[in-house]
């Protein structure tokens, strides 16, 4: 686009073993001022990673923010994380939050916060437990914004909300976007939420690193087809990255550029990141 | 200004968000000079990425319809008559094009082709 992009995040051969899952050698760039969507399915090693990233856990390799090792630096001050589990305990009350936050951030702006519990319709008198779902989501998007994180690391946040909700909390996204300072790493097996406000995608599968590339580019990657099932020998086996069978037709997801034509028997479907999700790997 | 987005059409967001804003100033609905939205501000409203309105406003600036001045925002473009002609132009060769087709699947030689469009030009015509 003709505009230099800078990288907020960078993941270098990142791993972790543990007994039953291995993320292993994942690579990728968050760039500053836009939205990347990280996706992959349940298990794939997303959480892993964000931990990471959040120096929750220890892992081999090296992660970098505003291009410093994160192990060498405080730079929570400047994160705004949502996840699912809430780092928040169950009996404080809104005012407790409030006074929490404040002791642990340099920048912390009480009267930014209470604004938006109000916003967001969240009584102070309320216990963190007493919220529901949604609410707890939007208290934890305005501690975030509160203390003037730069940097928001969201870890399935829609994952429970009705369809109305989703839509609040990705406008609110797309509004913490209109500064280019601000970077978001939107983590998802939701797509459809990526598919509107995502600038950039990173799909992890089985641990490993698939593709990392801006949206649009993303998904001209693949190519999506659907015949009947006795065709499927018309496709060269290495071109295949996934399908699904039934019994009366079949579903191919095809890297694009290893096919130069549509074969006889079969149509072209739309490309979402939904379907690769669910195509990828798939052996039947 | 008007922009509708359609998800599930065949033309892509980006190309639907300039179609959108060339209309608006192909039909005098934006004004020379007259500052448009910035990037981010138009995706937030119209819920899609921001890269997408980048590409956007990156052909409009292209083709001429746009200029983006650094630190100061985006405006629209003086548009000469020249380049008002030219897309009306470019968009009644389209139709033509269209027709042309048609008429070739069906059968419609080219004198008959061109004895209807004489027809219809003149049926058309108020003056």
């Amino acid at each position: 686009m003709g505009v230099m992009t800078m990288n907020k995040i960078e993941v270098t051969n990142l791993s972790k073993n543990y007994t039953t899952f291995q993320l292993r050698d994942v690579s990728f760039t968050i760039p500053k001022g836009y939205v990347t969507g990280f996706i992959g399915k349940n298990g794939a090693g997303k959480t892993t990673t964000i931990k990471s990233i959040l120096s929750m856990i220890n892992y081999d390799g090296l992660i970098t923010i505003d291009s410093m090792d994160i192990e060498k630096m405080d730079f929570h001050q400047k994160i705004g994380v949502v996840m699912d589990d809430s780092f928040l305990a169950k009996d404080w009350t809104m005012k407790d939050v409030n006074q929490a936050m404040s002791i642990g951030y340099d920048n912390w702006d009480e009267a930014e916060f209470n604004k938006y519990l109000q916003d967001f319709a969240i009584d102070k008198s309320l216990k963190v437990k007493e919220l529901s779902r949604g609410m707890k989501i939007k208290l934890m998007l305005a501690i975030a914004l509160a203390h003037a994180a730069n940097l928001l690391i969201l870890d399935e946040p829609t994952s429970g909300l009705d369809p109305a909700m989703r839509d609040e909390f990705v406008s609110l996204i797309s509004n913490f976007m209109k500064d280019e300072n601000n970077t978001v790493l939107f983590s998802t097996h939701i797509t459809q939420d990526l598919e509107a406000i995502a600038d950039y995608i990173v799909f992890i599968d089985k641990g490993k690193m698939i593709l990392a590339k801006e949206k649009d580019e993303f998904k001209k990657y693949f190519m999506i087809l659907k015949g009947a099932s006795e065709n499927l020998s018309k496709i060269d086996e290495s071109a295949i990255l996934g399908k699904k069978l039934s019994s009366y037709n079949c579903e191919i997801l095809i890297k694009k550029d290893s096919l130069l034509y549509v074969p006889e028997g079969f149509a072209e479907d739309i490309v979402t990141l939904d379907r690769i999700m669910v195509l990828f790997g798939r052996e039947v | 200004m008007k922009i509708i987005l359609i998800n599930g059409s065949s033309t892509p967001l980006y190309e639907q968000i300039k179609n959108a804003v060339k209309n608006e100033i192909l039909e005098g609905k934006l004004y020379c000079d007259e500052q448009l939205p910035s990037v981010r501000e138009l995706s937030h409203e119209l819920n899609v990425s921001i890269l997408t309105v980048k590409k956007a406003y990156d052909e409009l600036e292209k083709e001429g319809f746009i200029t983006i001045r650094q630190g100061l925002g985006t405006f629209v473009a003086p548009i000469s008559k020249n380049l008002h002609q030219e897309e009306r132009q470019k968009e009644m060769e389209k139709h033509l094009i269209e027709a042309c087709k048609i008429a070739k699947m069906i059968g419609t030689g080219r004198i008959d082709f061109l004895s209807m469009a004489e027809y219809l030009y003149g049926g058309d015509d108020d003056e």
